[in-house]
């Protein structure tokens, strides 16, 4: 039944990345892979601030945190992606753009997870 | 027909996604977080390896941007790092980081030109 659930909310993360892929006209900003990025960086913040504030409440429903974080967050983020786009920008020869995605990921990705989790505890801590 | 190759590739990926971490976290005692690491490794291989074919847009929806990309996973990578480094584990998050990076780039440059 668990992994029903986590299928179920797994096929609506990649059904979202796969939307915002599509609505996002311009996919190679600079020869950057704007859609992935976005898709990555705010899945890392609400995966963080669901971890802090959510998951870990006595009400929650014990299949609410794979249901949600693993699957549906989980999914609609990506590193195989992640790690063909950096490949294509490397055989394109397109060094300067490869070097700034993977900044702006590795970085960006970071702190929007600890940004999630500083967020999600600060709310805890006043309710 | 392309939302329901997207969907059923996703909810493969993420129950598999889901097993391994599962099978791996009850294994483990360790602080690093192998499940994740093997996920997005594996993911990054195979992804490497399909484009390396040239595929179609249908096995495209189904495989890359469905599968493999609900398989692999950048939010719960992000989320480990930042939980072992509140934790001060500052050795452990520095090789996860940098196994992660490297070990997934260059599995799908080396998929890709294995396969080729």
């Amino acid at each position: 039944m668990k992994y029903m659930v986590v299928g179920i909310a797994g096929a609506v993360g990649a059904l979202l990345r796969y939307a915002l892929s599509l609505y996002v006209h311009i996919p190679w900003l600079f020869g950057f892979p704007v859609a992935t990025w976005v898709v990555n960086m705010s899945g890392s913040f609400l995966l963080a601030w669901l971890t802090a504030r959510i998951f870990e409440r006595p009400d929650i429903h014990p299949y609410f945190a794979p249901a949600v974080g693993t699957g549906l967050v989980g999914s609609f983020t990506t590193f195989s992606t992640f790690s063909m786009e950096v490949v294509t920008l490397w055989q394109n020869q397109a060094y300067l753009s490869m070097g700034i995605y993977m900044t702006m990921s590795a970085w960006g990705g970071f702190y929007m997870a600890w940004l999630g989790f500083y967020v999600g505890k600060k709310e805890m801590a006043v309710s | 027909m392309n939302i329901l190759l997207v969907a059923l590739g996703g909810s493969l990926g993420a129950v598999l996604r889901f097993m391994i971490s599962n099978v791996i976290l009850a294994r483990s005692r360790s602080h690093f977080p192998y499940g994740t690491l093997i996920v997005n490794f594996l993911g990054s291989f195979l992804l490497g390896i399909l484009l390396s074919y040239g595929v179609q847009e249908k096995e495209r929806l189904l495989l890359a941007v469905g599968f493999m990309g609900a398989f692999t996973t950048f939010s719960t990578f992000q989320v480990e790092c930042v939980r072992l480094y509140r934790e001060k584990q500052y050795r452990v998050v520095s090789w996860y980081i940098l196994s992660s990076y490297i070990l997934g780039i260059g599995a799908t440059y080396f998929g890709f030109y294995v396969a080729h």
